[in-house]
């Protein structure tokens, strides 16, 4: 069984207290004397109006910088978050209005490890197995079987404070498959992991959506979101930026060739002499005086690229080539890397 | 409401008191007993306070045990599952409304209150030794008194666990446990504030008054104590009050 997820303009507004400075009135001559008294609650957009359709059995990627919304989109559809406003959906259910019937239908891998460190391993399994009321004996042989999978057997029956990060994530991970549930949110799930854990849970995820699951996943790592998922949105700001297959997404970025070029001295007519340049598709200007070129080639512009550039009277400084990737996708649409 | 993931919250709940059994009775017992010891052995005995104190003394402790390990039980490990390490996240997202996990908490505590009260008597037989009383107990009114006192601190330890951050639990014993046990009316009985009226008055805020009067009503009616409909009246009217708090405060703590 698998189950589609969906969202309908979801919005997520935080109010959060105000901060010191505002409450204290720090600002000094403002005009009209606000009180000292007044406050203003301070709101954070998490998620301004996000609509996404995840198909059932497919690997879903979110992929976006740190304070996308990738996370609270997961909260909601998880029930965790109260949406401001807008709908969720896990199968048929509306995770806000049919809690319970949407829980039975997902696992979620959490950002961080929450396990139950009043527990041994094996018991984590088997509670979380009867919570969804999986019979005693089945709990365990099927606790038993994830251990083994996991390579957490040896370990089963210690309490899991002193696991290591990554035995804590496969643990996670084997949590949530216990009950067999229809889709699985992993939020940010090899996030801390060595290269070969990380390795190990990939093969995971696509081992349990070859069993026709859906699967969600947030990432700010491209490569992840690359080599996993049939779809990828991209999010910044709580709202979606690109939707579509990463083979597709890459296709879309002019050129697929990104070439960021910064000068210690530049003149207005550099863009021009630039855009003329066989083989560059687009040339963006950006604030801090760098200018971004997509172009269909990579290192074998850079000649032409000086050339312009002295003749534009321009002084050269620092060249930056990225070959095709969702990130120069990223940065065509926001006009910032992921990391930044 | 669905019964399997109720009762699986609540055998997990019963697993970990299990485990850590021996710690919780020695942290919930020890200081109700040493006061035992000394005022119902020692101070008796040396002829400082009369015989009869020990009998006016047990119905009182019983009380501040069961309220402090009935608050702690809950309040403690829901504070630490909050914090940032989540580890209650996983009984958030069992098939089962918020709402009821609230209430499994209450019934987990509840039943670790009872235990630490039923435990009272035979160690407070020990300890005091010749003399002590409870011929007289009444088996309904006692059964009654348990169950409203176990969800009276059952309830007050969700409030008090859902309301209160890490950082605020030395103070909350200071502030709320401590005043709470020493005007509770556990080492005294209510009758005897007569000459000090205002406090008499002042101390009614304190349902710990009724937990100790109710128990002295159930096991040693012969002492003086206050009458047992009005201290089930506000028993009932305090736990009312604080279960009805306790949900509310814990569904707003688990959603964000």
């Amino acid at each position: 069984m698998s189950a589609a997820l969906r969202t309908e303009d979801l919005k997520k507004v935080y109010r959060s207290a105000p901060p010191m400075a505002v409450q204290r009135g720090f600002v000094f001559g403002a005009p009209g004397g606000k009180g000292r008294n007044e406050k203003k609650s301070v709101e954070v957009t998490a998620l301004a109006g996000l609509s996404l359709e995840v198909r059932p059995g497919e690997i879903f990627g979110l992929l976006g910088p740190n304070g996308a919304g990738k996370s609270t989109t997961v909260g909601i559809l998880t029930t965790r978050i109260r949406p401001t406003s807008g709908r969720a959906l896990v199968g048929d259910y509306d995770v806000w209005r049919q809690p319970v019937a949407a829980k039975r239908l997902f696992g979620v891998v959490p950002q961080r490890p929450n396990l139950d460190f009043a527990l041994t391993a094996r018991e984590i399994l088997t509670f979380h197995g009867a919570y969804f009321g999986l019979p005693a004996r089945e709990a365990q042989v099927r606790a038993g079987e994830l251990l083994e999978r996991f390579q957490l057997a040896e370990r089963g029956d210690q309490m899991v404070r002193g696991f290591s990060g990554g035995m804590m994530q496969r643990l996670s991970i084997a949590r949530a498959l216990m009950h067999d549930p229809a889709a699985l949110f992993l939020d940010e799930p090899t996030v801390g992991l060595d290269p070969q854990t990380r390795l190990v849970v990939w093969d995971l995820i696509r081992e349990y959506n070859r069993r026709g699951k859906t699967i969600l996943l947030t990432t700010h790592n491209m490569e992840e979101a690359d080599a996993l998922c049939g779809r990828i949105a991209i999010i910044d700001h709580g709202k979606m930026i690109a939707c579509d297959s990463p083979a597709a997404l890459k296709a879309s970025v002019p050129g697929g060739w990104l070439i960021r070029l910064r000068f210690s001295r530049s003149t207005p007519e550099l863009a021009g002499r630039l855009r003329e340049i066989e083989g560059v598709r687009e040339v963006r200007p950006r604030d801090d005086g760098a200018v971004d070129l997509y172009a269909d080639r990579g290192g074998g512009l850079i000649p032409a690229v000086v050339a312009a550039a002295s003749a534009a009277g321009a002084e050269f400084h620092d060249v930056h080539l990225s070959e095709p990737s969702l990130e120069n996708l990223f940065l065509l649409h926001t006009g910032k890397g992921l990391r930044e | 409401m669905n019964w399997k993931t109720f009762l699986s919250l609540l055998g997990r709940d019963a697993h970990v008191a299990r485990r850590n059994i021996l710690p919780v009775l020695i942290q919930n017992l020890i200081q109700p007993m040493m006061f035992v010891f000394v005022f119902g052995r020692i101070m008796t005995g040396s002829g400082l306070l009369p015989e009869a104190y020990k009998n006016m003394l047990l119905p009182g402790i019983m009380a501040i045990t069961m309220v402090i390990s009935g608050a702690q039980g809950v309040a403690m490990p829901l504070i630490a599952e909050f914090q940032f390490t989540k580890e209650i996240e996983d009984r958030l997202l069992s098939p089962i409304h918020i709402s009821w996990i609230a209430v499994e908490k209450i019934v987990a505590g509840m039943l670790q209150a009872i235990t630490a009260g039923l435990v009272v008597i035979p160690a407070g037989w020990l300890l005091i030794g010749k003399g002590l009383d409870l011929s007289g107990t009444r088996p309904l009114a006692l059964v009654v008194m348990l169950l409203l006192v176990a969800l009276f601190s059952s309830a007050a330890g969700l409030v008090l666990g859902c309301l209160i951050g890490q950082t605020q639990i030395g103070m909350m014993f200071t502030l709320v446990l401590g005043p709470m046990i020493f005007f509770g009316c556990a080492y005294y009985p209510w009758s005897t504030l007569a000459r000090f009226p205002v406090l008499q008055k002042a101390v009614l805020a304190n349902p710990l008054v009724y937990a100790s009067e109710g128990f002295r009503a159930a096991l040693v009616p012969a002492i003086p104590h206050m009458g047992l409909t009005a201290v089930l009246i506000a028993l009932v009217v305090f736990n009312v009050v604080l279960v009805w708090l306790g949900i509310w405060s814990f569904d707003r703590k688990a959603i964000s």
